[in-house]
């Protein structure tokens, strides 16, 4: 295992996702002792204490984002999880969702009860199909042991919790797209200011966590902040959920601590590449985070600053590992027809410029590049930065820098000789 | 989609005071699973029912992937070909189920049993290449794999 374990700590049997053995491992005594004993103020002020990042992709701290929402301000607060994983190469919060929706519904209600919220949501992606049925299951489950209703143990806390599905669109995953969504609406981004936490859910206050994050919740409380801090790193406290897949041995949902060493998470932990593979490089958490040759990974330890330095980030946890032998235009181009097709086109430099760029690499792809093509698509990647409401324009031109400044030469070859370096291959080295 | 009045009022129930229009998204879903997909008069009902402005259900309908105004097959095949499937022959999974159905991705087998479509990123990318049929994940698929679901999906069709 790489590294302590906060959140994978228990076997997955066929049963382990239910109340009863959710109960069994302890399950709800947080909420019953924070209910019973604790104020809100105690709450936040531990996780605010423990440091704990947003596990969404920003890595944003939460104890701040939650400091921003006003106690006995007379309105309303929701809070909303954000299960709406869409990020190509992320899986991880479909762990939790399938494996543990009780640890999430109980840290949402000691969170809920932090908040003062009355109403909680959790926004999950349409496709989702097992996760969405476990957490629903779970929901059930919980009302009918009385730990969502009114007046919970008795107390003066009322919760209720609504699971909402999306129904395809990538930009739900962006907070204020995904507020959109929940309103009934198009899921398109809003401009900041203001901020959520002032303005969110029908122009009320409103925290969006990412369903890792809410997760921690729990076993912050319990334990304590000092116990989740010793955990970790000094600078990135605790653990995260590496989703991994692509050309490797053992893809799958790991829980790394931070600080752990890359190149025995990659080679001992996963197993290594694939039968006959080398590694060329990896996406590091998620398609918008800037590609990592293996040389550039192999000195990194798995944390913000260890990333941030080598010019990548971890951002969802969704790592994909690339076997030399694989075609770089034509992996990006499944990048852009991807972004293209997403843009929800509010904002003209994105809705225009992730067309251009699918048909530029479409065009060199076709045989048909000109001299300047490689040049455009920086430029144009360029333009987005900034320039949008959300940060899908940017993350489109990061990962179509990241791939261009390190595999220049796929693109010229391909350009100059009509044709791939690599045979327009995907899937690694073929042997025959 | 009258019929599903009474279920939309057990689901509104469970949504806080002057929170109609969230519903949009969860009756569209239910009206679909329904019928197959939205038809003119289920948009005037929910638009009656639910007191929104008809463009609201039209901008929905029209935005999200999984909405759709009209009948497909009765398998939907949906093959993800984003990255990670992409490399692990995801694009000869399409090629071979497009082959074999003999219709290109967007299209419906003429018999109505199968509508073949390309997906984006289904969250499934440690078990690629995925291939969704109506609402279930069918995971680590190969050719062969796909062959037998076939054969087991026209016994039921």
């Amino acid at each position: 295992m790489p590294g302590k374990q906060l959140l994978m700590t228990f076997p997955v049997t066929a049963t382990s996702h239910t109340l009863a053995d959710y109960v069994a491992r302890g399950g709800y005594a947080t909420l019953r002792r924070v209910l019973t004993q604790l104020k809100p103020e105690d709450v936040t002020k531990e996780v605010n204490a423990s440091g704990l990042l947003g596990h969404g992709g920003a890595a944003f701290p939460a104890g701040r984002k939650w400091g921003v929402v006003h106690l006995n301000d007379n309105q309303p607060h929701f809070l909303c999880a954000n299960a709406d994983e869409g990020e190509p190469g992320t899986f991880k919060d479909r762990w939790i969702l399938e494996n543990a929706p009780h640890l999430l519904l109980e840290s949402m209600l000691i969170s809920s009860f932090a908040l003062q919220v009355r109403n909680a949501f959790v926004y999950i992606r349409g496709e989702f199909d097992l996760p969405y049925r476990r957490l629903a299951a779970a929901v059930e489950e919980a009302y009918t042991a009385g730990w969502f209703g009114e007046h919970i143990l008795g107390t003066e806390f009322s919760c209720d919790i609504v699971v909402y599905r999306g129904a395809g669109s990538y930009v739900c995953g962006e907070a204020s797209g995904l507020l959109s969504s929940l309103e009934g609406k198009r899921g398109y981004p809003r401009n900041r200011p203001p901020r959520l936490t002032v303005q969110g859910l029908y122009k009320r206050p409103t925290v969006v966590n990412n369903v890792e994050t809410l997760a921690n919740i729990t076993r912050i409380i319990a334990e304590g902040a000092d116990a989740y801090r010793k955990v970790g790193t000094a600078k990135c406290p605790g653990t995260q959920l590496v989703s991994i897949s692509g050309h490797i041995a053992k893809p799958g949902v790991y829980e790394v601590e931070y600080g752990y060493p890359m190149q025995q998470f990659l080679f001992d932990d996963c197993g290594g590449m694939l039968p006959g593979q080398k590694l060329k490089c990896i996406v590091p958490g998620g398609i918008s985070t800037k590609v990592l040759t293996a040389a550039e990974v192999e000195p990194l330890t798995f944390d913000h600053q260890s990333f941030a330095g080598a010019g990548s980030s971890l951002g969802s946890g969704g790592m994909i590992a690339i076997a030399e032998g694989t075609c770089m235009v034509r992996l990006l181009q499944v990048m852009l027809r991807f972004y293209h097709h997403e843009s929800c086109g509010q904002c003209t430099p994105c809705r225009e410029g992730m067309g251009w760029l699918h048909r530029i690499i479409d065009r060199i792809v076709a045989g048909e590049g000109q001299p300047d093509d490689i040049d455009s698509l920086y430029r144009i990647s360029r333009l987005q930065d900034g320039m949008t409401i959300c940060g899908m324009g940017d993350a489109a031109g990061y990962a179509t820098i990241g791939i261009l400044d390190k595999y220049r030469d796929e693109f010229e070859y391909w350009v100059a000789n009509k044709r791939s370096k690599l045979a327009g291959n995907l899937e690694g080295t073929v042997h025959a | 989609m009258k019929h599903l009045i009474p279920e939309f009022e057990k689901l509104k129930a469970r949504f806080p005071a002057g929170f109609e229009s969230s519903l949009v998204l969860p009756c569209v879903r239910r009206i679909q699973e329904d019928r197959g997909y939205v038809a003119d008069d289920d948009i005037a009902g929910l638009v009656e029912y639910l007191g929104v402005p008809r463009i609201q259900i039209e901008e929905v309908l029209s935005y999200y992937t999984q909405f759709r105004r009209k009948p497909i097959g009765r398998f939907h095949l949906q093959a993800c070909r984003n990255v990670t499937c992409s490399m692990r022959s995801a694009e000869r999974l399409i090629d071979h189920l497009s082959q074999k159905l003999g219709v290109a991705p967007g299209q419906t087998t003429p018999d109505g049993v199968f509508t073949l479509s390309t997906a984006e990123c289904l969250g499934s990318c440690g078990t690629a290449p995925v291939v969704m049929v109506n609402d279930t994940y069918h995971e680590n698929m190969s050719i062969e794999k796909l062959d037998a679901l076939l054969e087991e999906l026209k016994g039921q069709g």
